[in-house]
């Protein structure tokens, strides 16, 4: 089946089948492997990307042939013009992360979260992330990081 | 895993969404939010033969008050009601569930009538649905019947929806004057299926006794079920902690939990009764009745 896909502003179309899982379209059709893939099965949270922009989705649930027609933001799509993204520097800034393998889903449930609450308290963002596993940080520090990028104005 | 090979078809319409069910039958699936259905795809407990999408079709993403109901379309999400402020203010039992259905993610796919659909027995929005005395607006070649909730959850992942036919709306009535609910469930983690769950709803008449409830509980058998005989005791008697301790009895009693990692059946019946006796001390409280003796 023939779909066009928008990830990161540039659109794409390939012929896929409509058992591909949107995950595996971004990371083995078009090459993007920031985009992670840890449970397969909508548990962790490592491979949620953005959905137009306002809605956060687990990549792994969620067919390629879906998308169709849709925006798709991944965290690739996060920097821009060489400048990291205010939440990619508030994880930088306040060590978010360890082995960095849930950090991609973090940042798309944090960008997603930053669009509906632009300042969100620190209960907000806790709860916003609770389908995001993380196995090395006891999330303090990606709550920090969280609420650095609100200050600096991440919702942009 | 990938799910088995299927054929998808994206639907435009609600008479496109019935007419591609019509034609493949029991061979077809309707794909709403799919936060259910697709894992099971992909585990091969389901192997449909077609997939009807039905994401595309503006008709049925709405959640208004209609007619003394809130009605929700077919693909409105578990955050519209999440965060819709009519939901908040006055269906706090809806508010609850809405809060805690899998986690927040999921919630921004998940539907509420796909969730029913699913009717999977440790899902929430079934529990809900007995307690609210919800009705569903199923839709054929025929036309448009309406199914209550009790007529619709049959059995362990099957609903009444026939061949050729789908949910396309279910309905909550409006909370009568002195009505307040309450969903409250165990989960090992955020995400994670209820080890047990309960919502109930009350109705005070003028002089403070019971004039209306609704008691259900999930995940101790094999669909929700409704607590007929704590509804009995609680209806026309007044609010007491022997009540609410009597209710939870029979919700205890009714229990007939699968043990698993969760709990065993003799953990889970017990949780059943405490989760009953939770949701009525909630609900009593929004009453305005706390601190019961």
């Amino acid at each position: 089946m023939k779909i066009t896909v928008t990830v990161n502003d540039t659109p794409y179309t390939r012929d896929v089948e409509p058992r591909m899982l949107l995950a595996y379209f971004l990371r083995e059709e078009l090459g993007l492997t920031g985009t992670h893939v840890g449970c397969d099965s909508s548990s962790c949270g490592v491979c949620v990307v953005a959905l137009d922009g306002d809605r956060a989705v687990k990549s792994c649930t969620m067919f390629a042939v879906q998308a169709d027609g849709h925006e798709i933001t991944t965290v690739e799509g996060l920097e821009q013009g060489g400048n990291l993204h205010p939440l990619q520097q508030g994880f930088w800034d306040q060590h978010g992360l360890q082995c960095g393998y849930c950090t991609p889903g973090m940042l798309m449930t944090s960008y997603v979260l930053l669009k509906h609450q632009p300042k969100p308290s620190e209960s907000e963002i806790r709860e916003a992330i609770a389908g995001n596993l993380c196995r090395c940080t006891g999330y303090q520090n990606i709550v920090k990081a969280v609420q650095q990028a609100a200050t600096a104005g991440g919702a942009s | 895993m990938f799910p088995a090979p299927f054929e998808y078809r994206r639907a435009q319409s609600i008479d496109d969404a019935l007419a591609a069910l019509a034609k493949f039958g029991d061979d077809a699936r309707v794909l709403a939010g799919g936060q259910s259905l697709i894992p099971a795809m992909r585990y091969r407990l389901a192997r449909p033969a077609v997939l009807v999408d039905i994401n595309a079709i503006d008709d049925l993403n709405y959640l208004r008050e209609r007619d003394g109901f809130l009605t929700i379309g077919a693909i409105a999400r578990d955050y519209a009601l999440e965060t819709a402020a009519l939901v908040r203010e006055r269906y706090p039992l809806l508010a609850d569930t809405s809060a805690v259905v899998a986690d927040p993610v999921v919630r921004q796919m998940g539907t509420v009538v796909g969730s029913l659909c699913h009717n999977d027995p440790a899902g929430d929005w079934p529990v809900t649905a007995l307690a609210a005395r919800a009705e569903l607006t199923v839709r054929g070649s025929k036309g448009a019947r309406t199914v209550a909730i009790d007529n619709f959850l049959v059995d362990s992942f099957t609903t009444s929806v026939g061949n050729g036919e789908m949910a396309v709306e279910v309905r909550f009535p409006t909370p009568a004057a002195h009505t307040a609910g309450s969903f409250h469930k165990i989960e090992r983690k955020v995400g994670d299926f209820a080890t047990a769950s309960a919502a109930a709803r009350i109705t005070l008449a003028q002089d403070g006794t019971i004039a209306e409830s609704g008691v259900a509980i999930g995940a101790v058998g094999p669909t929700a079920l409704r607590v007929a005989a704590a509804e009995k005791l609680l209806t026309g008697a007044k609010p007491s902690k022997d009540l609410i301790r009597a209710a939870a009895r029979e919700a205890e009693k009714l229990a007939d939990p699968t043990p698993d990692n969760r709990g065993s059946a003799e953990f889970k019946k017990a949780m059943a009764g405490v989760l009953v006796a939770r949701a009525l001390t909630t609900a009593f409280e929004r009453l305005g009745v706390g601190g019961l003796k």
